[in-house]
């Protein structure tokens, strides 16, 4: 029973998949109510299941998720909506200090179960911290889970899987691509969370991403082989814990890799993929691990994102370099 | 010393018309004050002298003279398993303690007036709640001696967590009991801080989500006047317990040196909340008379005077002279009391220093529930480096052993 759908309603009907089979799962959030949220992503929700499942919150991030760890604590699995990315910075405290530890801190009797979806990344035309992509300063606490689906299809699932998880996640949803649509199976049988998916063959180099700039590197891959060139494509869909064994296999295999996000390169996940893989494959790689991503400085105005968000010629140009070694 | 210039009076909004179950009816009469002074709540003065309050007496008109002798018990027993933990950081034994001496009150009355379904959620400094709710003692040392960072069950005696980060808990609080309100549950939730605490956001947000959603809780404020060096001055420039008003709840305050009055107000607010009227504020207005921590030295901020006036307002000394003069408890009571607390000091003494240290793989225990790859690939790791270590020390041991 496949169906086509954006991005933006795979994430719905997960949704309303998980409250329709566990009276437990909330949603809450600001304007994911009677709205629908500002992406429309909760369209309808709270007509169906009502305003003590579906919760518009006060305009207070860090009650939010605070809200949520003690309503997690109360047995429920909250599904918190942050609005923006650059919004969740009032929420910050709260996710590190108390949601990534109580696990730990309770020596494992206690489980917070909490999801936080982040729409997040540029290219909208946004007005200021509505465009950023801070995935990162999330990898770096453990206790937390980190993923972001780049199609219809994983968003539905990896989001049925993280409401699942015992565990906090923080759902990285890629905006730009909300209204991407592609095939999802409700029936299907998911693969694991956090393992990433070749999405595309290759030998030559591999392209690691994952969320909005996976699409990129697709587009990359497929102008490079009219240059006779075969790349990899990975979508990595997990950012913590990061699915090392499988960039491994595919740099074993082509002995370059090119990791794109459109998170600053500066101590971005890159940086990680790179260190790692580059110990892991020493004996493989033929070139240094290339990164592409945005530069140390803040997001840019719209009407200069297009210059700071890596594109296809971006991704071209690192592909090249890594080649020419 | 805290902003006392505001004249107000209790901001006792009646918040719907449901009566109380004790079927009292609350008016505005308040005990009288000194000029200019906020009301507080009060029931038995410094010297022990029982007073009349006509919207309070009714939550402990049937206490008995052994319960009573209970409260001082749970006072008596707290300082001393304190007092232990200081002496045990002297000794080496623990690495930090912050101490709850002269807030005994504050924290046995309110602990008293909970139901064993309610649920706490305390700072690092509720040690005598932690009493009232069955926690062992000892328990609450594992995180100041460096072995856990926590480690009870909350869920074995509603007790949540200490939480070192200063005020995140009134918003687990307020979660939770929105969720208690979700399950229609007869119980309610009770957040503990303090004065510092109340400049924090994370408190101002609880505030409004707990009105917002009419949440069962009771935010109780200790207000010991310092957050470690800064007197309240430095915190707010109106009582604490008129913040309550602008965020559409009552707020009161009690002499949290008070058992009587706290155990009294927090039971109604408790009511209040399980009548579903609602959050309120209590400030319970006592003195931190130790340092804030054992790292901490009052003597750079404030004067011993301060303390002194403070210790005439003891806690303990005001219930022992009322049980004394009221013939409801004998000498027999005091010196079995005594010899429970010398115990009790010695069972920590002895439990703290038998304490062994965590396993070194206790590092990448319990980091997630449903287990994390690069958790694993550590401990691997770490596990190879300590197997190396242990075969070089072996075999220079065996080393040396065969050169001799």
């Amino acid at each position: 029973m496949a169906e086509k759908m954006a991005i933006a309603k795979a994430i719905n009907e997960s949704l309303r998949k998980a409250l329709e089979a566990d009276p437990k799962v909330l949603v809450m959030g600001e304007d994911v109510g009677k709205l629908g949220g500002v992406f429309r992503v909760t369209d309808g929700l709270q007509k169906d299941f009502g305003e003590e499942r579906v919760i518009d919150t006060p305009l207070a991030e860090s009650g939010i998720v605070g809200t949520a760890i003690g309503l997690a604590l109360r047995g429920y699995r909250p599904v918190v909506e942050i609005q923006f990315d650059g919004f969740v910075f009032p929420a910050y405290d709260q996710i590190v200090t108390q949601l990534a530890k109580m696990h730990a801190r309770s020596l494992g009797k206690v489980k917070l179960p909490v999801v936080v979806r982040i729409p997040y990344g540029g290219g909208i035309g946004a007005v200021e911290h509505h465009s950023e992509s801070p995935e990162a300063l999330f990898a770096h606490v453990a206790g937390l889970k980190i993923v972001s689906p780049s199609s219809a299809s994983d968003a539905y699932w990896m989001m049925q899987q993280a409401i699942q998880s015992d565990d906090p996640v923080i759902f990285f949803e890629p905006k730009r691509r909300y209204w991407d649509k592609a095939e999802v199976d409700p029936e299907a049988i998911p693969g694991p969370l956090h393992k990433a998916r070749v999405v595309r063959e290759g030998a030559d180099l591999t392209l690691a991403a994952y969320g909005p700039m996976v699409k990129v590197c697709q587009e990359a891959a497929a102008a490079a082989a009219e240059e006779g060139k075969s790349l990899e494509v990975l979508d990595l869909r997990s950012v913590s814990p990061l699915d090392f064994d499988s960039i491994q296999a595919s740099v074993e295999k082509t002995r370059r890799l090119v990791v794109v996000h459109e998170a600053p390169v500066f101590f971005g996940s890159g940086a990680e993929i790179a260190a790692r893989i580059t110990e892991r494959c020493f004996y493989h790689l033929e070139a240094p691990v290339l990164r592409v991503g945005g530069y140390h400085a803040p997001y840019p105005p719209a009407r200069l994102e297009e210059e700071y968000l890596p594109g296809l010629d971006r991704v071209l140009d690192a592909v090249d370099r890594a080649l020419a070694y | 010393m805290t902003v006392e210039s505001t004249a107000a009076r209790k901001p006792r909004r009646s918040a719907g018309s449901k009566a109380s179950t004790t079927g009292t009816k609350r008016t505005t009469r308040t005990t009288p004050k000194k000029g200019g002074e906020p009301d507080v709540i009060q029931l038995l003065t410094p010297e022990g002298k029982r007073v009349k309050n006509r919207e309070y007496d009714p939550y402990v008109e049937g206490i008995t003279p052994e319960q009573l002798r209970g409260l001082y018990r749970d006072m008596v027993l707290t300082r001393r398993f304190d007092a232990e933990a200081t002496s045990l950081q002297r000794q080496g034994e623990l690495g930090l303690w912050a101490s709850l001496l002269g807030q005994e009150a504050a924290q046995i009355g309110s602990g008293r007036a909970l139901n064993d379904g309610d649920y706490v959620f305390p700072t690092y400094r509720e040690h005598g709640v932690a009493w009232c709710r069955g926690v062992d003692p000892t328990n609450l040392l594992g995180m100041f001696r460096g072995v856990n960072n926590g480690g009870w069950d909350p869920n074995s005696n509603n007790f949540h967590l200490y939480t070192i980060v200063i005020g995140s808990q009134t918003l687990h609080a307020t979660g939770y009991a929105m969720g208690v309100a979700k399950d229609g549950a007869d119980s309610a939730v009770i957040a503990y801080f303090g004065d510092g605490a109340s400049s924090q956001g994370d408190v101002a947000e609880s505030f409004t989500f707990a009105a917002v959603y009419n949440a069962p809780v009771v935010f109780f404020c200790q207000n010991n006047q310092w957050a470690i060096s800064e007197p309240t001055e430095k915190q707010t420039r109106v009582p604490l317990y008129q913040r309550a008003q602008g965020f559409g709840f009552p707020g009161v305050r009690v002499d949290g040196n008070d058992v009587l009055a706290c155990l009294a107000v927090t039971k109604w607010a408790l009511e209040r909340a399980r009548n579903g009227e609602g959050p309120t504020l209590v400030e319970a207005f006592t003195y931190r008379m130790g340092a804030h921590t054992t790292s901490d030295d009052p003597t750079r901020y404030r004067h011993d005077d301060e303390r002194a006036a403070w210790e005439a307002k003891d806690p303990i000394a005001r219930l022992r002279a009322y049980l004394e003069a009221s013939n409801h408890a004998d000498e027999g009571f005091f010196a079995e009391l005594e010899a429970e607390s010398e115990a009790l000091g010695r069972r920590v003494r002895e439990a703290v220093r038998a304490m062994p240290d965590p396993d070194h793989f206790a590092i990448f225990e319990n980091v997630y529930a449903d287990g994390h790859a690069l958790v694993d690939e550590e401990r691997a790791q770490f596990a190879a480096y300590q197997a190396s270590f242990v075969t070089e020390s072996d075999s220079g041991v065996a080393a040396a052993e065969g050169g001799r």
